[in-house]
């Protein structure tokens, strides 16, 4: 990321600046972009555009009544006749906790083979590899591990480390437990990316900074807080955003394992959106779930270029 | 510094084993599952059994195929997969390739076009989209999952961040022999570019490969439907038999193995990269 300030100004952008032109390189251009721009344009801001559009809409799947303009009321309903608030919610919280514990994880992972190890290779394999599993297929896994009874391979865990004292229970039939069973599958299969985004990082440092630091008699844990995090900024400020968004996206585990169940505890944003706009064929109320998402989304970026900007500042 | 070397070794050890243990346990709780009876998969949940199985058979792996058309799942996603990478790294590199390196107007306005869309997740557009393609009646084939996905702002971006940053020189005494634009570009360009499409072929195939949502809205028929959906409704399909769903992940994650084995490389650097992963 660094490196690129440094390669837009050691080469001139565009065309060679100092050589005549023989030919106008604009039709070649056209020609190459144009069935990219026509993809963006068709797919993604045409159906943008709608999104805005139709959330001011009485638009339903099949209904008789007219086309109509109906103003702000897909909002003002969505937030108080569906589930959106208590999704929201359940979003934030999810984020609450799956971006900290993911973090700290990948971090831990990270810092654990960023030493000469036998066998690291081997280690950072196994921790990566959930990460290329298909998130439906994680969830259905999941969902055998969260199985109710004794006999389920969670709570059989449980009950051996608890020497039996632990009440076996139905996480994802269980208000409370539902929610915490999707973020606890979510971490499972996102933490290696946490951890090669960090790895990466940390191979970064220059080894001199810890060799100075351990000249000045600064322990492993004052080098930790002084050179390690510090140098960590921009890696950490990546996952952490990144984590955060896509802890409101969650939708395939959600929609597998629990159907945003019991009594809406483990709905989410995009789980409420589709039940909405596809299940109940409310298009225009789905419409406008769809704008709030982006909205959030777009803060969310709007924090990290202001966090990643303050850097340049400094620097 | 290291006051004691050993013990610090061993406690990393200790620690790195005790994960290993959290991550490989539900990869080898379904591995074990496929190959065991189906009536045996949950009552031994409970147990060592789980994970270290006194029968063994592949009873299951037939039943998938037996079930459920799993030969049409996987040939779905393979055509769609396929018609998603092939032409997403043609058109995503001829935008990028025109956004580094040629000189035109309009070039400012597209490269922020390109990294304003960037912020958009798909999430966002997929009811829309749904309506609009619905609309026009275009539902239910291979191309209405794939063709969508094919423009990628962020490989388009990937591959913009790469043409920058690859030496000139090649391209222009290409040039002063009189080769033009594309020429230079496919016989240039492309055969040193190689880590470039490499990477951005990894990341949207992981991507795409898991792809849930889209197919879930947009087909009705199994002939057309790729595996994420083929697993969420086995899972659901009665009787239900965990020994089979275990054997059907099996096999739906052996084509993504096999590719993460040979090009682990790449899949951890492309990966890193973007962080476009759910």
């Amino acid at each position: 990321m660094r490196d690129e300030g440094i390669v837009r100004e050691r080469i001139p952008r565009g065309a060679p600046v100092n050589r005549p032109m023989r030919y106008s390189q604009a039709p070649a251009a056209w020609l190459l972009m144009t069935p990219a721009l026509a993809g963006l344009l068709l797919f993604l801001l045409l159906p943008f555009g709608l999104a805005v559009v139709l959330s001011f809409s009485n638009l339903r799947m099949g209904s008789p009544l007219p086309l109509e303009f109906v103003g702000l009321a897909n909002y003002t309903l969505a937030f108080t006749d569906t589930g959106l608030t208590r999704a929201l919610l359940n979003n934030l919280l999810f984020a609450l906790v799956v971006v900290p514990v993911q973090t700290a994880l990948g971090l831990a992972l990270a810092l654990l083979l960023n030493r000469p190890l036998a066998g690291r290779a081997v280690f950072r394999t196994l921790f990566f590899l959930p990460v290329v599993f298909p998130l439906s297929l994680v969830a259905v896994v999941w969902v055998l591990i969260f199985a109710p009874g004794p006999d389920g391979l969670l709570n059989a865990a449980l009950g051996l480390l608890t020497f039996g004292g632990w009440e076996p229970r139905d996480f994802l039939n269980d208000p409370f437990w539902a929610l915490p069973a999707v973020m606890l599958t979510s971490i499972w299969q996102g933490v290696g990316f946490q951890m090669v985004v960090l790895l990466a990082g940390l191979q970064a440092i220059p080894r001199q900074l810890y060799e100075a630091a351990a000249v000045d008699g600064a322990s492993r844990w004052r080098q930790f807080l002084h050179v390690t995090l510090p140098g960590l900024r921009n890696p950490l400020i990546f996952v952490v955003i990144v984590t955060t968004i896509l802890s409101f996206r969650v939708f395939d585990q959600v929609r597998i394992m629990t159907r945003g169940g019991p009594q809406d505890a483990s709905n989410t944003v995009i789980h409420e959106m589709v039940r909405t706009a596809f299940d109940q064929g409310h298009v225009a109320m789905g419409a406008a779930m769809s704008v709030v998402f982006f909205l959030v989304i777009l803060g969310i970026a709007l924090v990290q270029r202001r966090l990643l900007r303050q850097r340049g500042e400094v620097s | 510094m290291n006051r004691w070397p050993r013990l610090r070794a061993a406690l990393a050890y200790a620690l790195l084993l005790a994960f290993t243990l959290l991550f490989v346990a539900p990869v080898l709780f379904m591995l074990v599952g496929s190959l065991k009876p189906d009536e045996l998969v949950l009552a031994e949940a409970g147990t060592l059994r789980a994970f270290f199985p006194d029968t063994i058979s592949l009873d299951n792996y037939r039943a998938v195929f037996e079930r459920v058309p799993f030969g049409l799942y996987l040939a779905s996603s393979l055509i769609i997969n396929g018609l998603i990478v092939g032409l997403g790294l043609l058109v995503n590199a001829f935008a990028g390739y025109a956004l580094a390196r040629l000189r035109w107007w309009g070039r400012e306005a597209m490269l922020a076009l390109v990294l304003a869309v960037l912020v958009i997740p798909f999430e966002a557009i997929a009811i829309p989209l749904f309506y609009q393609l619905s609309w026009i009646g275009w539902r239910d084939d291979w191309l209405v999952q794939a063709i969508p996905f094919v423009a990628n702002p962020l490989a388009i971006f990937l591959f913009y961040s790469f043409f920058l940053g690859l030496p000139r020189e090649l391209e222009e005494a290409a040039r002063v022999d009189g080769a033009g634009v594309l020429r230079t570009f496919f016989v240039i360009v492309v055969p040193n570019a190689k880590a470039a499409f490499a990477s951005v072929a990894i990341v949207l195939f992981l991507f795409h490969w898991g792809m849930y949502l889209w197919p879930l809205l947009m087909t009705t028929s199994e002939a057309v439907r790729p595996l994420p959906l083929g697993i969420a409704n086995f899972h659901t399909l009665p009787p239900l038999q965990w020994g089979d769903i275990m054997a059907f992940g099996v096999l739906m994650v052996l084509p993504v193995l096999i590719l993460f084995v040979v090009f682990q490389r790449w899949f951890v650097r492309g990966v890193a990269s973007t962080g476009i992963k759910g």
